[in-house]
């Protein structure tokens, strides 16, 4: 079965405030779904919602065919959503390669027992979490970062460590929060080159909140854009584009000039 | 190869210092003893305390609530029947704690566990909910265990506490648990349990969309340190062979939250350091407290001059010298190695 | 139990109460604002009380005046604290905070062990609060009256300042959420400093009033009623100024019922406050009042 995520009619209310409203979003395997809006749009809490970290208040999350709504954080990711953040969260005291490590926690068969003594399963799987590790960090081009501290990166490799942390759970759905937000255009450019080859080659399926709409556009299969919590356009980019409700949303925002930018670049 | 090498520079050092120690036993005043014993069980007890304060970060202040149940629980199963008889005046002792016995070994195994389940059932309320909340649950059983341990005298013989505990602890007991609550502990922090640890002090809400579950991590982290501690209660009892509830004082725990600061908050190494500096220093520091006479002068000694002492030394780390000794590194034999090599090629230029 | 008993142990109850309570608010103000337990809480009541004692005892201090010297050093006290020991580590990670705040408690405590000695000093009880009023079979001590019109007093004027100065307003904001704060232009070390003092002379009152009804001035008489106030902090739901209240409130009462109702149980009156934590965390870690936890 293809579909991945299936979210029905999701609803987030914080004290009176509704910062969602019965969002509704499917995401196949293979695909790039964009989900974009304004500042303040709910894009972000539609991730925290799904991913586990806020409860919703009304709606279902199927994942897989499984309902997941109201499942904690980490159980969630353990069945296969790897998210980023839009404020980049890496373990910044911890190395690089600590980093990615940590996210392959949840697939060591040993006990703490077993890692005292120093039996069993330990050096296997330690070695296994390692060279994985190691191989998804030159996948994105860290290699020789490893054992540097994960705050002495500069921003753009930051959030690529925090992609290949993501990868390193095994997802079946990656979901980007703003990826892209800080690199210069020759590098959103290559990240999204980069995200495409993802794609293809692990068969995933991917969630991308971003704000730069150029990037948005090239990548994503189709586009949900909410406003103010409520879903108000679905569709291809090209559709997306042109619909008179999100250039209103957009308007007195950066959209138009998000779109000059595409054209010249 | 460099792990074979490892090994073997760490089991010469082991051999070294176990040859020290022997030495030590045979030609060393009493006193000295004492102090040796000291400094390994603070080495015990600092190292297990960095690990849930320095390496899953939350903030535990119950290492003397530990100690205490360590204590009681170890002295309670090597009591003779008979030393238990006697001295259990006002409420005999609960049948069939009265009539068991087992040998110090068993029963320091007793004390690590009891302690480490007593971490569990505080780890539950105060870890399903985020915030600082063990700092003061951890305080306040510190308290509470006064209060029942008074209260249940068919257990603890109350106020009266226990007395005429055989004096089991010595040189090698507490220096073997001490080298090998090091090792147990470093084991675990470098595994994948000791990484999580280290995710959810650094972020939790990252650690657990990562699929870490921090509420387990820090159980985890939290009933292994209590069960080191509890063995060290054990040790400490049958070291100064009378306990009672009062015993036990915060004064413990201050000096163990020095020690890992001054070491360094997460790094074990630091902690082993610290306690060593911290536990002789301490016994140096003890004039301030004493009456003694300096230079011809009568000083009166001051209570409580010590505590003045290690408060602003605490504050001061905190304040402008946050990593302490070694930061959140660790010792390696590379590492010492390099720096070997690079003093030596100084020394030849 | 009789009817009159209840009432009469409503009136022990609400009196320790009061002083929970008025220990909880400032706990519960600096937890909101800066998110930090600052242990060294209730150890101003132990300043305020050896203040206090020194006004009257050695200075020979008319009441009033030893009282309001003794809240407003308290209170700058707290100010002296944050600055000195909080201030420079509000970037860092919360555990040195905490560290640095334990260490201030003891500070204080050694402080006052070495300077003022371990025996503990008996503190002069005013003529005006001594004796009884009796009403039917209940007797009300003159002091609890006391003690009750101060603290709704003093909650009163908390609550008004907290609510209708620009200053309270932005310190309500400040532990909801800092932007908005920054975005207003209020000076944030202000408001911090100003959440330190108020707590601090709350403690400080409350500390004057202990001392009235439990006479003896040590260095570590803060120790434990810091504890239970922090308690009362959370049972009303950290962050909640009219919550700590009634949070003091509760445990006062909860404290003085359960030794009444099972007189062979006081021994273990120092630890209903700890259970009543484990139970508040483990069923509603709200609070009471239902604020929203702050993580």
């Amino acid at each position: 079965m293809d579909l991945l995520l299936d979210i029905n009619g999701l609803s987030v209310f914080f004290g009176g405030v509704q910062a969602l409203n019965k969002l509704s979003l499917q995401i196949r395997k293979g695909e790039i779904i964009g989900l974009i809006g304004p500042n303040g749009a709910g894009k972000t809490t539609a991730f925290n919602a799904i991913t586990g970290r806020i409860h919703p208040s009304e709606g279902s999350v199927f994942f897989c065919g499984k309902e997941i709504t109201g499942w904690p954080a980490p159980r969630i990711a353990r069945n296969g959503i790897a998210r980023t953040f839009q404020n980049i969260k890496l373990y910044e005291d911890l190395s690089v390669i600590e980093n990615v490590m940590i996210a392959a926690h949840s697939s060591i068969s040993y006990s703490f027992i077993e890692a005292i003594l120093g039996v069993g399963r330990y050096s296997r799987d330690e070695a296994r979490i390692k060279s994985r590790a190691y191989e998804l960090l030159e996948l994105m081009n860290l290699g020789e970062l490893a054992s540097e501290q994960a705050n002495s990166l500069p921003y753009g490799s930051q959030r690529k460590l925090e992609i290949a942390r993501a990868l390193a759970l095994n997802p079946r759905l990656l979901l980007l929060d703003e990826p892209v937000a800080g690199m210069n255009p020759t590098e959103t450019r290559e990240f999204g080159q980069f995200l495409l080859t993802l794609r293809d080659n692990l068969s995933i399926g991917v969630g991308l909140i971003d704000h730069d709409m150029s990037f948005v556009m090239e990548v994503c299969d189709m586009i949900r854009v909410i406003d103010h919590g409520i879903p108000i356009a679905w569709g291809t980019p090209s559709v997306v584009r042109n619909d008179p409700k999100v250039i209103s949303a957009y308007l007195g925002t950066d959209f138009n000039g998000a779109m000059d930018n595409h054209a010249t670049n | 190869m460099a792990v074979s090498r490892d090994r073997l520079l760490t089991v010469f050092s082991l051999f070294i210092l176990f040859s020290f120690l022997a030495y030590a036993d045979s030609n060393f005043s009493h006193y000295t003893l004492r102090i040796l014993q000291n400094i390994a069980i603070f080495i015990t007890l600092a190292v297990s305390y960095n690990l849930i304060n320095g390496i899953a970060g939350q903030f535990s202040l119950g290492p003397n609530a530990f100690l205490a149940v360590g204590a009681y629980a170890s002295a309670i199963f090597t009591l003779s029947p008979e030393e238990k008889l006697r001295s259990f005046i006002i409420e005999p002792m609960l049948w069939p704690l009265s009539v068991i016995s087992v040998p110090f070994a068993a029963s320091l195994l007793i004390a690590g566990i009891v302690t480490a389940l007593v971490a569990i059932l505080m780890a539950m309320p105060v870890f399903r909910v985020r915030g600082d909340y063990l700092a003061i649950v951890s305080l306040g059983f510190g308290e509470v265990f006064q209060v029942l341990a008074n209260n249940s005298m068919s257990i603890t013989n109350g106020s009266l506490g226990l007395k005429g505990l055989q004096p089991y602890t010595n040189l090698w007991w507490s220096w073997g648990i001490c080298v090998f609550t090091v090792f147990c502990t470093l084991r675990l922090v470098n595994s994948s349990y000791g990484r999580a640890m280290k995710a959810v002090r650094e972020d939790e809400t990252a650690a657990e969309a990562m699929g870490i579950n921090a509420f387990r991590i820090k159980t985890l982290a939290f009933a292994f340190s209590a069960f080191f501690q509890g063995v060290a209660g054990g040790l400490l009892a049958h070291l100064i062979t009378t306990i009672s509830p009062s015993l036990f004082t915060f004064m413990f725990t201050f000096n163990l939250l020095i020690i890992i600061v001054i070491g360094g908050l997460g790094s074990t190494t630091g902690s082993i350091i610290a306690a060593v500096l911290i536990t002789w220093g301490g016994e140096a520091l003890r004039f301030f407290e004493e009456p003694a006479n300096l230079f011809g002068f009568q000083y009166e000694g001051i209570p409580g001059m010590r505590m003045v002492l290690f408060s602003v030394i605490l504050i001061l780390v905190m304040l402008f010298a946050r990593s302490g000794i070694m930061g959140r590194s660790e010792f390696s034999w590379e590492g010492a190695l390099g720096w070997i090599k690079n003093k030596l090629s100084v020394m030849k230029v | 139990m009789d009817y009159s008993f209840a009432l009469q142990q409503l009136v022990y109850g609400l009196t320790v109460g009061c002083l929970y309570g008025l220990l909880a608010i400032g706990y519960s103000m600096v937890y909101g604002v800066l998110r930090l337990i600052n242990f060294a809480h209730g150890d101003l009541l132990m300043v305020s009380a050896y203040i206090g004692f020194f006004g009257i005892v050695i200075f020979h201090l008319p009441w009033p005046v030893s009282f309001a010297g003794a809240i407003a050093l308290t209170a700058l006290l707290g100010i002296l604290i944050d600055r000195g020991a909080y201030k420079p580590i509000r970037k860092s990670p919360r555990i040195n905070a905490l560290i640095t705040a334990i260490g201030v408690s003891f500070l204080l405590e050694n402080v006052a062990l070495v300077t003022i000695g371990g025996r503990p000093k008996s503190f002069p009880t005013p003529g005006f609060v001594s004796g009884a009023i009796v009403v039917g079979d209940v007797s009300i001590p003159t002091l609890s009256v006391w003690v009750f019109v101060v603290t709704v007093v003093l909650l009163t004027l908390c609550m008004a300042v907290v609510k209708k100065t620009r200053i309270g307003i932005a310190m309500r904001a400040l532990s909801r959420d800092m932007e908005t704060v920054m975005l207003m232009g209020v000076d944030k070390d202000r408001v911090i400093s100003f959440t330190f003092a108020l707590g601090s002379a709350l403690a400080a009152a409350g500390g004057i009033m202990w001392c009235m009804k439990y006479p003896a001035v040590e260095p570590f008489m803060g120790v434990i009623p810091g504890l239970k106030a922090f308690v009362a902090a959370v049972l009303g739901g950290i962050g909640s100024i009219s919550g700590a209240a009634m949070g003091g409130m509760i445990l006062g009462l909860a404290e003085v019922f359960i030794v009444a109702v099972q007189p062979e149980w006081s021994g273990y009156r120092d630890a209903v406050a700890f259970f009543l934590m484990i139970v508040i965390l483990l069923t509603r870690p709200t609070g009471i009042m239902g604020e929203r936890l702050p993580d």
